[in-house]
């Protein structure tokens, strides 16, 4: 399994702070992140290929062509406005 | 010394300051940089802020930020506060202090921290307004920011 967390924006308009995924099947963040467009509705919205999602995977901002693996803590949000 | 620090409460900027200098006769000069909470956003009034992180990550890429300074520059010491939560209007949100033997060091690496802080530590600011609230907008700027320090390298 890897933990998936949504932080700020993207938390509020999924409605949801963290959910778990299956490892199985996925190769990379690209794959996370069509498997999060495959629920449909506002899920597909959020992670439509044209808006700007930042990502990290262990807490390390990284892209989409990053390999994931079981146990991985994967997180997904807008870009950040802090200071 | 260097501390990173990320609380809900207020904190007061003079006395990091006073506690980054403290004892050590070999600081020449003390750069801050105080980010304050403003009354007014993109032409409407404000009256408080929320500010969320992402815990655990927060505090490693502002680490990561303050060694990548450290080795770039010869600092005596630094200091990151940051606030998270619910602040109002002249309420201090990040302290950035760097300390080092003479001003241009100091000047830099205070700089490049706070403009690496805007673009790689997660925080997300979200306005109250008489509109209702909305979360803050990347500005552009900000990358732009960023990206100059990379040409220096």
């Amino acid at each position: 399994m890897i933990k998936v967390l949504f932080f700020a924006s993207l938390r509020e308009r999924l409605d949801e702070a963290s959910l778990e995924m299956e490892a199985e099947g996925l190769a990379d963040l690209e794959a996370v992140l069509m498997r999060l467009r495959e629920r449909g509705g506002i899920w597909a919205d959020v992670f439509a290929a044209d808006q700007t999602v930042m990502m990290a995977l262990n807490q390390e901002m990284t892209g989409t062509d990053t390999p994931v693996q079981d146990g991985d803590e994967v997180a997904f949000f807008p870009p950040v406005t802090g200071g | 010394m260097n501390e990173i620090r990320i609380q809900s409460e207020p904190f007061d900027p003079n006395i990091e300051v006073d506690i980054l200098r403290a004892g050590n006769p070999a600081i020449g000069g003390v750069v801050s940089f105080i980010g304050l909470m403003r009354d007014i956003n993109e032409g409407e009034t404000v009256s408080t802020m929320t500010l969320e992180h992402y815990p655990g990550m927060t505090e490693k890429s502002l680490q990561t930020i303050v060694d990548e300074a450290n080795q770039r520059w010869d600092l005596l010491g630094s200091r990151v506060v940051h606030r998270v939560g619910e602040m109002k209007p002249t309420d201090p949100i990040v302290l950035v202090a760097v300390a080092s033997t003479h001003r241009g060091e100091a000047f830099q690496a205070c700089e490049f921290i706070i403009d690496f802080l805007k673009t790689r530590a997660p925080f997300w600011k979200k306005e109250s307004t008489p509109e209702g609230s909305r979360w803050v907008d990347a500005r552009h700027s900000d990358d732009e920011a960023e990206a100059r320090w990379k040409l220096k390298t």
